[in-house]
Order: structure tokens, then sequence, then C-alpha cells
């Protein structure tokens, strides 16, 4: 039921509005509005109510494991959330004076200085309002520096087959020709291609390392060289720095932009979709790019840097100084990890990983990249199952949710067939996985036993299997009143 | 260690399973010139205990003074029960709802809200939100340049009455893509879109035209002939709103005779903190005809295998997950959790709730014009009707004049004098409904009190 559907004409949350009607008689008739909009009619108790059931129709970190590869579903620590919503911090409007946000711009500051620390980079702005942003920015940078050198035969941007479909995007955005180069069979990328697709049109190149196909690139320090000899620079996406965290920084790898995804290493929540924020880090090529705002400290005194202290920005991504509350819960975070907890990141998500891998090879699943180890994350083709007993990854994923596990990545990277990217991170136990691999086993039985009950599934949500197809074909954007 | 559950005995079982003998073998594949430790510059772990001290210290040397500055986010009440929800777990910890069996309790909401804007704006279908006001703008102006097909340029009019940063934001994000923004002034006594300044361009080619209402100084355009002028130029029209305001102000839907083609704002004054500038959230809703040209998530209504209505993702096929290097934007997040309070927000108040706070708010900002109009030295800057914000002239410098206010623990506004030199010492004011009539009699003395000092120097 919708919450319009509990709407009853006159009914409201009384004690939320100001008591009086205040008149208009200053703003012409011409300029009002004429009837009122369409939102529910509802009392304060049918508004938690209604809300409070919907979210216990999701799944959540809280509630169950995550093994989404690629997007680093830990826990969230409710102390990240507690101190980031101190009602000082709320309440500062973001044109308030310097000096009346000490306090947050002290907390920015710091992180800004921990990022650059773990990366290795000259220097970190945090104005990115999400990882695409955070690419988007890095791209333009990369346009930028060039176009500063006068360099406008640059225009193509190398992004290997495997990556993530928001780096082509953005380097469209930003106004480049995107030229993929190929995986070689170990997972690492083609060297051949690479050096193939380099040339004095080269912009470019964007990686995640560890790849998305979950395998640490192992020749990135050739790569990197080969790059830069033929001019290009290279951008990093740092949705996998879970794995390496404290154990390599891109800065040495030779990266000269980056940028972290701190809802995913830095825990900050997913919130069913955002906010995220994607910190930018650069080295020295393009540090005097990255954009604004920027933390500054002169002495004791924080206070952000803009256009007139740097104008070689490619300038503002957001209306005021990006998404500052997540910022505030990724320092926080880090805090509480600490240099040693940072360490154990890593370790403890690539020994899950690795140890899940192990079960499920040894369950007999196949594993995309057997001959290598996984980094925080790895791949599960379940090409034979849909072969020789006709479930496929889908099939799976969907009865794993009557499981109680959220359904890994599905169909990501393209170029493994019937793939599964799973990512248990760091903060699940040994019994979780356990419980994993031992549904990934029943799920298999059970379509050997009865394939139209695995296709059926999921069983125990509060919906079926939904119709996608129908819901782009007969587009039901808003509900709408019956008359 | 903190947030890591694995015991000694997990960790011998879990090495054994694998088949090595230490963690430190699972990362053998990074060369060894690469492997490396953090540098001393990250600090030691700290207890929860610890950080809550450290953070408490450093909140309370952030309190706020009283706030009467608006300039595109807004102080307003935030019913408990808004965040009290937002953060449930099952809301906060949940990821974008891409398996919609597992997460129909995100997207219904999302439906919820999509619906909600549409009431709200006129318009035919919304999606579920955007990073902030200021990318949404520019967003909706590389729509419009994608989908008006009929002009064979790319020039997008921009009034400079559109708020500065949203001007700026727009440019970082559109200009690697060959589009040209012009600049259209304003008429001085009314602060309104300059329509003489406009028929510059009457029967050139212009994409599409961007109007913000009200505008940045408060100021109300006449948002009907201004659409009627853009369409029959063959130019789409982008209309910039504030939602509160929508409430009382005709919506975008509705302006002239066809309505605006994209609509699209700052989604903060609907149950967000001000929080330094975020997260807060842009939201944009279109016209049937141009959903395909839509960025960002969209969620409709189908139906499951037993028939049951339920919610999914849906128009994937614009998104870079699907098209890659031919994606209508490379956004992938949305800012879901500001959805949900948004979501919640519109439900306790409900049109009725919305119209008396908007109303408070133009009161408000009515009350402290006619409190400081004895005031020596102070004076509006523009006359015709306004909303909800207006622009105050002083006979002093702005700056040292707010410096003072603060000094008495009220932020008197936002100094316009570096956007807008030509109007002198200016600043813009807003009262919210959480001002008082106290709280506006303070802000008189403040201000008088702060000009007779600046006036001195």
């Amino acid at each position: 039921m919708l919450i319009f559907e509990h709407s009853r004409e006159g009914r409201r949350a009384y004690a939320q509005a100001p008591r009086q009607l205040a008149g208009l008689a200053d703003i012409p008739e011409s300029y009002r509005r004429r009837s009122p909009a369409l939102l529910p009619e509802v009392s304060e108790l049918q508004v938690v109510r209604h809300y409070t059931r919907l979210s216990q129709k999701n799944f959540s970190i809280d509630t169950q494991a995550y093994p989404l590869g690629s997007c680093t579903m830990k826990y969230n620590p409710r102390a990240c959330n507690t101190l980031a919503m101190l009602p000082e911090f709320l309440a500062r409007h973001p044109y308030a004076p310097d000096r009346f946000g000490q306090g947050v711009l002290a907390c920015l500051w710091e992180l800004q200085e921990i990022l650059t620390a773990v990366t290795g980079m000259k220097g970190v702005s945090l104005a990115p309002m999400a990882g695409a942003q955070g690419e988007l920015a890095g791209v333009a940078m990369i346009r930028a520096y060039h176009e500063a050198r006068g360099a406008h035969e640059r225009t193509e941007i190398i992004v290997p087959d495997a990556a993530h479909g928001t780096n082509p995007a953005t380097a469209v955005m930003c106004g480049y020709k995107v030229r993929e180069i190929a995986t070689a069979t170990d997972g690492d990328v083609d060297m051949a291609a690479l050096k193939q697709a380099l040339g004095p049109q080269t912009a470019g190149i964007m990686l995640t390392n560890p790849s998305t196909v979950g395998v640490f690139e192992r020749r990135i320090e050739e790569i990197a060289r080969l790059v830069h000899e033929a001019g290009g620079l290279l951008y990093y996406d740092g949705a996998n720095l879970n794995a390496i965290l404290g154990k390599a920084r891109p800065g040495d790898m030779g990266f000269d932009v980056i940028h972290l995804n701190l809802h995913k290493t830095f825990s900050t929540p997913h919130g069913g979709g955002g906010p995220g924020a994607g910190a930018l880090g650069a080295g020295e090529r393009l540090h005097a790019f990255m954009p604004i705002p920027i933390v500054a400290r002169e002495g004791e005194h924080y206070r952000w840097h803009t256009e007139t202290e740097r104008p070689q920005s490619i300038g503002r991504l957001s209306t005021f100084g990006g998404n500052v509350g997540v910022l505030l819960r990724a320092y926080v975070y880090t805090r509480l990890l600490g240099r040693e907890g940072m360490y154990r990141v890593a370790e403890f998500a690539t020994l899950n990983a690795n140890y899940l891998m192990a079960r499920l090879r040894a369950a007999g699943f196949q594993i995309a990249y057997p001959q290598r180890r996984a980094s925080h994350e790895f791949i599960v083709s379940l090409k034979r199952e849909a072969k020789e007993i006709g479930a496929t990854a889908m099939d799976f994923a969907k009865r794993l949710l009557d499981y109680g596990f959220h359904a890994p990545t599905t169909y990501f990277p393209l170029l493994v067939a019937e793939a599964l990217l799973i990512e248990p991170t760091e903060t699940e136990t040994k019994e979780e996985l356990d419980g994993f691999v031992a549904a990934m086993c029943r799920i298999r039985d059970e379509a050997r036993a009865d394939l139209a009950f695995v296709k059926g599934a999921p069983y125990k949500l509060p919906v079926r299997r939904l119709d996608e197809v129908r819901a782009a074909r007969e587009l039901n954007l808003s509900w709408k009143p019956s008359v | 260690m903190p947030f890591i559950p694995h015991t000694e005995q997990d960790i011998r079982d879990m090495l054994s399973a694998i088949g090595v003998a230490e963690i430190a073998s699972l990362f053998d594949e990074i060369p060894a010139s690469l492997r490396s430790n953090l540098p001393p510059s990250v600090p030691p772990q700290v207890t929860e205990m610890e950080i809550t001290r450290l953070l408490h210290e450093r909140a309370r040397r952030d309190a706020q003074p009283l706030c009467f500055i608006g300039a595109g986010a807004y102080d307003h009440h935030i019913p408990a029960a808004v965040w009290e929800l937002t953060t449930r777990g099952e809301f906060y910890s949940a990821y974008t709802p891409y398996q919609a069996e597992a997460s129909q309790g995100t997207l219904q909401l999302a439906y919820e809200y999509q619906t909600m804007m549409v009431g709200l704006t006129g318009m035919d279908v919304s999606n579920a939100s955007l990073y902030d006001g200021g990318s949404a703008l520019a967003e909706a102006v590389l729509m419009a340049v994608r989908r008006n097909r009929r002009s064979s340029v790319r020039r997008v009019l921009m009034p400079t009455t559109v708020h500065p940063a949203y001007r700026r934001v727009t440019e970082t994000i559109v200009r690697n893509q060959a589009i040209e923004l012009e600049t259209v002034g304003y008429e001085s006594r009314a602060g309104t879109l300059n329509l003489a300044a406009l028929e510059r361009w009457s029967g050139e080619d212009v994409t599409a035209l961007v109007i913000q209402q009200p505008n940045f100084f408060g100021c109300l355009e006449d948002v009907n002939s201004l659409v009627d002028w853009a369409h029959t130029q063959g130019a789409l029209v982008i209309a910039l709103v504030n939602p509160i305001a929508l409430a009382v102000l005709t919506p975008p839907g509705q302006w002239g005779q066809n309505g605006a083609d994209i609509a699209c704002g700052e989604g903060q004054p609907l149950g967000i903190p001000l929080s330094s500038g975020g997260p807060y959230f842009g939201f944009m809703v279109c016209k049937n005809a141009h959903v395909r040209q839509m960025p960002g998530r969209i969620v409709g209504k189908t139906v499951d295998l037993e028939g049951r209505a339920g919610y999914t993702l849906t128009l994937q096929p614009r998104e870079q997950h699907i098209r890659r290097s031919k994606a209508t934007s490379n956004i992938c997040t949305n800012q879901g959790l500001m959805v949900t309070a948004a979501t919640l927000y519109m439900s306790l108040l409900g049109a009725g709730g919305l119209a008396r706070v908007a109303a408070a708010c133009h009161a408000n900002t009515q009350a402290l014009l006619a409190a400081v109009s004895n005031i020596e030295g102070v004076r509006p800057a523009f006359i015709g009707p306004s909303f909800h914000e207006a622009v105050l002239q002083l006979d002093a410098p702005a700056r040292s004049a707010l410096e003072r206010m603060a000094g008495a623990g009220i932020l008197g506004g936002y100094d316009l004098s570096q956007d807008y030199p030509e109007l002198g010492h200016a600043i813009l004011v807003c009262a919210t409904e959480k001002r008082t009539d106290e709280d506006i009699a303070a802000y008189a003395r403040a201000m008088q009190g702060a000009l007779r000092v600046a006036r001195r120097a």
C-alpha cells in the first residue's frame, strides 16, 4: 500500500507546520499556485508506521551479508553516524564564516592528510560527491593538463574492457574518444594491446588495481612507464582500494590522479544508493588542477581554498563544499581504524576472499582466474551450471536471497560468462562465509532436482521475481489518483 | 581489531583451507618494489570513547549563531521522525536497489518520492534524485542539449539571476562538451531577467533557456512570458525551483502556455540539515517526451510472477552500466538516503503544511524587511514581487557589517559584492519559519549597531 492510499482529506501531522497560514497578499495571483500539490494527507503515526514497515522490506548490511563484488559492503559503524550528526555540525550553514566551522574543518583537513598518506599522492580534494563525480573530475584534470601544455592532439582515453561502465561514460563526458583494450587470459592488462593503443593521440588510461576481475595488476609499474613515455597520464579508479589499504599505494604505482569511493573502503553508508563521496588525490603533475573547495590550514586556523587560491583548478563540482556529512563519517572511521586497523582491513578482506574462493572451488564451482590470488574479491563463472543444469547466474542470485544472502554482483565484468563477482569484506565472520558456500551448494542441488523451482525464486521475499520488461515497456513512474 | 571478527582459530582454519602458512602470502602477487608501510602521518587507532570526546569538543567549537542566510540552503524545521527513521539500518546500510526483490522498501519509497515531486512541480516524471542542486542544473543543461534536436548549435542562455555557484558548477561539468553558456543580465530596478536583453536572441538558434524561480535575489521572474518566448524560439525551458516555494507558487509544469520542459533544483529544504553544504540532493523532473534523455535512476511499478505489485529500477538502458560510453550520464549513485528523508518530510507536512512553511518564511522575510526599513543606510535593492528572500543595499561595506553582526551572534546574510559588484554593498537575506519576532528584532538591532560602527571605520 502506498502512503497516498492512507491519505484522507484534511488530515495532517499538526505538530510539524506553523500554526497559522500567513497571508501572501503581496504576491500577485498570477504567480501563485492555483490548486494544492498532490501530497499525502496523513498523521505522524501513519507516516512512522508506513516507512518503518517499508524499511523492513529491504536487505541491508545491518540485517544480511552482502558479498557484492566491487561494492565493499562492510559494516558501517554506528559511531560514524552518531558523531557526524552532532547538532552543531548539522546546524552549520555552508556560507557561515569559517570561524564558525573550525571543528568540522579540522576534521576535513585531517581526513585530507590521512587520505594523502594512504594513497601516496601529493594532495587530496574532498569535493566530488560520488565516485563517478571523482572520475569526472580526474579525467577533466587530465584534459586541463594537456590543454595547459597545448597538447590538443591528445583525444583518446584508454579503458580496459573489464572496466566499470562509469569509466567510458566519464571519458565521453570529458570530450574524449574511448579506446578499449583487451584483458589477457591471466586477468592482467594485455601488454601488446596496450602498446598498440598508445600513441601521440593518448591523453591517458583509466585503471583499477586490483582490477575489476579481482586480481592485482602485476605489471603496473611497466604500464605506468609506457603510458608516461607516450605522454599520457594514469587515472586510478579507487573502487578496489580495500584490497591494498596500507599494503601498496597508487601514488607509488605511478598514478597521476585517483578517486576513492569513501562509501566503499571508508565505510560510509550506501543509503540505498547514495550519498557517496569520491575523494580525489593528485600527484605532482595534476595537483594544481584539483577541484575546489579544499581545506587549508594556516597556523591553527582552517579555511576553504577556492578559485582565488587555486586559479588552475578545474572548478566547482557542487554548489557548496561537497558531501561534508559523509566526509565526517569517513573521518571518524579512519580514526577508529588508525594505522594498525588499515593494514588489518586489507589483510582480512583478502583472507576472507581467498578463503571463500578456496571453499567454493573445493565445492566444485569454477573460478574465473584459478591460477591467481584473489584480491578482496574474485569471480565464479557459472557457465558450466548454466550449460549442464540450466541454472544461470541470475537464478543463483535470486535464490540466494531466499537463503538470506544478498546476491553477489552478477554478469559483471562482462568478459566472464555467467559471472558472479564476490566480495565478502573483512567484517564478515567465517561462519557467514561457510553459510554462503552451503547455500551455493544447496542451490546447485535444488537446480539439479527441480530447475523450475530455482527459476521461480525468490519465494521468501516481499515479492517474487519482478517483470522488468513490463516495467520498461508500460512505464508507470508515479501514482495517479483514480478519478 | 575494530570491526574484524576473526578469532585466532578462524585464521588458522582459513589459511589451512587456502593452503598458505600466513596472511602475508596472500599479497605475494604485489611486486616487492610496491609494498610499503603507511607513513606516520596516519594517526594511531583510537577507541570510540576517545573519538566521541574529540568530536564533541570540535562540535562545541562550532556552535552556530542565529542564521539569516539562505542563498540556496535553508534553515527549516526538520521533524524528529525524519532522521529517526532515515537512519534505521534497513535504509541507512542498504545498497542501491539492483536486486529489486530485496529492495522493495527503498524502491517503493523512491516511487512515492517521484510521485510527490511530480505533484509539487506539476511535471510528468521524476527521477530518483541527483547529487545536489548545482550538479542537477548541469545535468539538465546536458539533457536539454541531447534532447533539442531542432537546435543545431549547443547554446544555453544562463541568466545572471541564477545562483552564481550553480553557474560555476554547470561550467565545470559541461565545459568539455562544446556547449556555449551565454550570459543574460537582469533589469536593475526589478532584479529580474531582462526581457529586452533576451530580444537580442529572437530568431536565433537557442537550445535552452534556464529560469530560476524565485531567482537568486528572491525576486519573482515573469515565468509565463519567458517560457512562451523560449518556446517560440524553439528553445527548451529548464526551470530551477525551490521545492518549498512550490507549495504556494505556480509550479513549472504550468508556466506559460505549455509549461517548462525540465525542472530541477536543490532538495535540501525538504528535511535535509544544513550540514556545511552536504550531503543534499538534486531533484529533476521533466515532460513525458523527454524521459529517455533524463539522467539518473528511475523507479517504475511492475508486477511479480504472481501478479502482485512491485517496484524496480527501470529505463536502465540509459545508464552507464549498460550503455557504457553511450550513456546519458556517468552518474550511478543518486542520493538515496536524502530522498528517504525528503519523502518522510513531505509526508509529514503534506501540501497544507508545506504551504504554511512557505508562507511563514515569506512573512518572516517581509517582517525582517519592515524591521530594517527604518535603519539609516539600509534599503531594499529591488522593487516588485519577491518570495522568501530579498536583497538589501547598505551604505557601508557588507563584509565588515556582516562580520560585526556575526560578532553579535547573528549571521546577517550572504555578501553579494563579489558576484554582483554593480549592486554596491549588497546582501541577500532570508528568515525562515524558524525565526521568531524576537530573532528579527535582534537582527535589526545588530544591523543598526554594525552599520554605525562600519560607517565610522
